[in-house]
C-alpha cells in the first residue's frame, strides 16, 4: 500500500542577520495510517517540521523537499485553492498553543460548523450534530453549553478540548497534533489519547503526534524520530525506545527521574557537536 | 526526636474576583522538619502554588496559622522572615526582571538586608550554580532557560535562607536541564543542610527530590505519603493511584 505521507529532504531555512539559518536539515520519512511521534528537545526543529507538511512555515522562513507528496497530490505545487480544500477537511494540525488557534469572537459551536463549510453535502442540521457527536467524543461533559460558549469562557483543558474538537470534526486522513496535551492534566491527557488512538484505529487516520515527553510518545506511539537541531538522528519502533543506540537518545531517556529508580546524581546529557553535523 | 521548622494549621485560603469568592485552599496541614524536603503534588488548580504563596505572605490567608519554628510569622512578612525562606518561581523567563544585569538580580536582596562583603557573595553565588564570571553582567534574554533559573535559585540562596519554596522549578525546562537543575539543588540541599518544600505536577520528579509529600485536589490535602510508600505505589487513595497510573504514559483501555 502506498503511504499516506511521504517526506524526503524537507527543509526550512529563515533569514537572519547572520545569514540564512536552517532549522529543519533534511528531514525524511514516510506515514501510514499509523501513529508516528516526533521527539526531541525544545528548538530541534519539531513544531517548524509539522508546520512546513501543511504549508504553514511562517514567513519569511522557506520550505524547500525534494518529495512531499500527500495521498498522491504533490503538496509543493499545490496551489491557494487546493490548500483551502485540503487543510482542515483532510489535513489537519492541533497547534502547541490553543490560544492561537481558537477564534475568540466566534463560538465554539459556529467554529465546528465552520469547519465543515467543505462538506457541501451536509444540511445545517447535519453539521450541528456532528459538532455536537465530536465535542461528546472529546469527553466534554456538557457539549449544548460548550457549544454556544466563547473561548473564554472555557478553561484550559476544556479549551484544548475544544481545540481537537475542531480538528477532528472533518475527520481528516491525516493529523499534524503539536504537544497536543501538554497544558492538559495527566488524567485528561489519557482521555484526549485514547480519542486519537481510537481515530487511527477505526478511521485509519495517520497521525503525527509531536511531543518532547519521550515516556509519553513510546507508550502512545508506533513509530518514533528522535529530533536533534533540524534532523532525524534516530527511528526507532516507540516499544524500543529503551534499546535506543544513538547517544542523545540514550542521554534523554536517562536523565529522565523515575518513580521506581533512585540514581543520585540524574546522569545529565553530554552533548557532541558530531550530532548536528 | 524530629524537629518541625515550617508547619501550617487548618491553613485556608480565598481570592476574591469581583463579588465572587473562590477558595483556592482549605484545611491544608503540613509540618515540613528541619533538613527535611516536603513535595506537593496534584493537577493544575489544585492549590499547590498558593500553599506556598500563602507562606510567603503572597496570597490571601483567610483561616488557619502558618508557622516557622513553632512561632506564628509576622503579617507582613518582615526582612527576617525573607532571610530565612526563600522562593523560587516556576517561570525562569517571567521571574526575572529584563532590564536588569544577573549582577544586579544578586545585589539587589544584599543590598536591601544589609549584607558585607557582596562582591564575594555574588562570585560565589554563580560559581554554586555553574555558572562563570562570564555570566555576571549579562541581561536574562542573553541565557538560556535553564541559566535563568540557575540564576533564580542564585538569588534565592544568597540570602543564606534556611526554606527554600521551590514552585514547578523544573517545569519549563528540557529534561536534559530539568536534569541538571535538579541535581544541583539536590547537592546544595545536602551541602547546606537546607529545607525545601517542592511543587509538582510531576510525580517522578517529586519521588526524586523529596522525603516526604502531600497529594492535592480541588484546594484540599488527599493524602500524604512517604517515598518509599510512593515507590511502592501504596496509596491510600484511588486519585493518588490514578495519578501514579497516569504518570507511566499512555496504557490502552482494557
Ligand atoms: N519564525 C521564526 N523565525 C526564525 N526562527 C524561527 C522561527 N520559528 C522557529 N524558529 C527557530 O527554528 C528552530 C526550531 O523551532 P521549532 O520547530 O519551533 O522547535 P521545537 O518545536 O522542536 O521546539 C528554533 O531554533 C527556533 O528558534
Ligand atoms: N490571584 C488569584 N486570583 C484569583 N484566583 C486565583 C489566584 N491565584 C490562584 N487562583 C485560583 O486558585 C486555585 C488554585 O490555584 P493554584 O494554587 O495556582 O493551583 P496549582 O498551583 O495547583 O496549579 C485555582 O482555582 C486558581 O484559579
Ligand atoms: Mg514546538
Ligand atoms: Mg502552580
Amino acid at each position: 500500500m502506498a503511504p499516506l505521507l511521504t517526506v524526503e529532504d524537507l527543509r526550512v531555512t529563515f533569514p537572519t542577520r547572520r545569514g540564512p539559518s536552517e532549522v529543519v536539515r533534511g528531514v525524511s520519512f514516510t506515514l501510514g495510517r499509523e501513529r508516528l511521534g516526533i521527539v526531541g528537545e525544545s528548538g530541534s526543529g519539531k513544531s517548524q517540521t509539522g508546520r512546513a507538511i501543511l504549508g504553514l512555515t511562517p514567513p519569511p522562513g522557506v520550505m524547500t523537499a525534494k518529495r512531499l507528496e500527500f495521498d498522491g497530490i504533490d503538496l509543493r505545487r499545490a496551489t491557494p485553492a487546493q490548500w483551502r480544500s485540503l487543510r482542515g477537511a483532510r489535513l489537519s494540525m492541533v497547534m502547541q498553543d490553543p490560544k492561537f488557534s481558537l477564534n475568540p469572537t466566534m463560538t465554539i459551536g459556529r467554529q465546528l460548523t465552520e469547519m465543515l463549510r467543505f462538506h457541501a453535502r451536509m444540511s445545517a442540521a447535519e453539521k450541528q450534530r456532528a459538532a455536537l457527536a465530536m465535542l461528546e467524543a472529546v469527553q466534554i461533559r456538557d457539549p449544548d453549553r460548550v457549544f454556544r460558549a466563547y473561548p473564554h469562557e472555557l478553561s484550559g483543558g476544556m479549551g484544548q478540548r475544544a481545540m481537537i474538537a475542531m480538528m477532528l470534526v472533518t475527520e481528516p486522513d491525516l493529523l499534524i497534533a503539536d504537544e497536543p496535551t501538554s497544558a492538559l492534566d495527566v488524567t485528561v491527557q489519557v482521555e484526549v489519547l485514547r480519542i486519537l488512538d481510537r481515530l487511527v484505529r477505526d478511521r485509519g487516520m495517520g497521525l503525527i503526534f509531536i511531543s518532547h515527553d519521550l515516556r509519553l510518545v513510546g507508550s502512545f506511539c508506533d513509530r518514533v524520530l528522535v529530533m536533534y537541531a533540524g534532523r532525524v538522528v534516530e527511528e526507532l519502533k516507540a516499544g524500543d525506545l529503551d534499546k535506543a543506540t544513538h547517544p542523545y537518545t540514550r542521554g534523554l531517556m536517562n536523565c529522565l527521574p523515575q518513580i521506581d529508580r533512585d540514581i543520585r546524581p540524574l546522569p545529565v546529557l553530554k552533548r557532541d557537536e558530531a550530532w548536528a553535523r | 526526636m524530629t524537629e518541625t521548622l515550617l508547619e501550617t494549621r487548618d491553613l485556608d485560603v480565598t481570592f476574591r474576583r469581583g463579588r465572587d469568592r473562590v477558595p483556592a485552599v482549605r484545611d491544608v496541614s503540613i509540618a515540613v522538619t528541619r533538613g527535611e524536603s516536603y513535595g506537593i503534588v496534584g493537577e493544575s488548580g489544585s492549590g499547590k502554588s498558593t500553599v506556598l504563596r500563602a507562606i510567603c505572605g503572597l496570597a490571601p490567608v483567610s483561616g488557619g496559622q502558618i508557622l516557622l519554628d513553632g512561632a506564628p510569622i509576622p503579617d507582613p512578612r518582615d526582612a527576617a522572615f525573607y532571610r530565612r525562606v526563600q522562593m523560587v518561581f516556576q517561570d525562569p523567563y517571567a521571574s526575572l526582571h529584563p532590564r536588569h544585569t544577573i549582577d544586579r538580580v544578586l545585589s539587589e536582596p544584599l543590598a536591601i538586608h544589609g549584607f558585607d562583603r557582596r562582591e564575594e557573595r555574588i562570585e560565589q553565588a554563580l560559581a554554586e550554580v555553574g555558572l562563570g564570571e562570564g555570566f555576571r553582567f549579562r541581561y536574562p534574554h542573553q541565557l538560556s532557560g535553564g541559566q535563568r533559573q540557575r540564576v533564580s535559585v542564585a538569588r534565592a540562596l544568597i540570602l543564606e535562607p534556611q526554606v527554600l519554596l521551590l514552585d514547578e522549578p523544573t517545569s519549563a525546562l528540557d529534561a536534559s536541564i530539568q536534569a541538571e537543575v535538579l541535581n544541583l539543588l539536590d547537592r546544595i540541599r545536602t551541602e547546606r543542610g537546607l529545607t525545601y518544600v517542592m511543587v509538582s505536577h510531576d510525580l517522578a520528579v517529586v519521588a526524586h527530590m523529596c522525603d516526604r509529600l502531600m497529594v492535592m485536589q480541588h484546594g484540599r490535602m488527599v493524602e500524604e505519603l512517604t517515598r518509599d510508600q510512593l515507590r511502592g505505589r501504596a496509596a491510600a487513595t484511588d486519585y493518588t493511584r490514578q495519578l501514579l497510573q497516569a504518570s507511566k504514559g499512555y496504557t490502552p483501555a482494557a
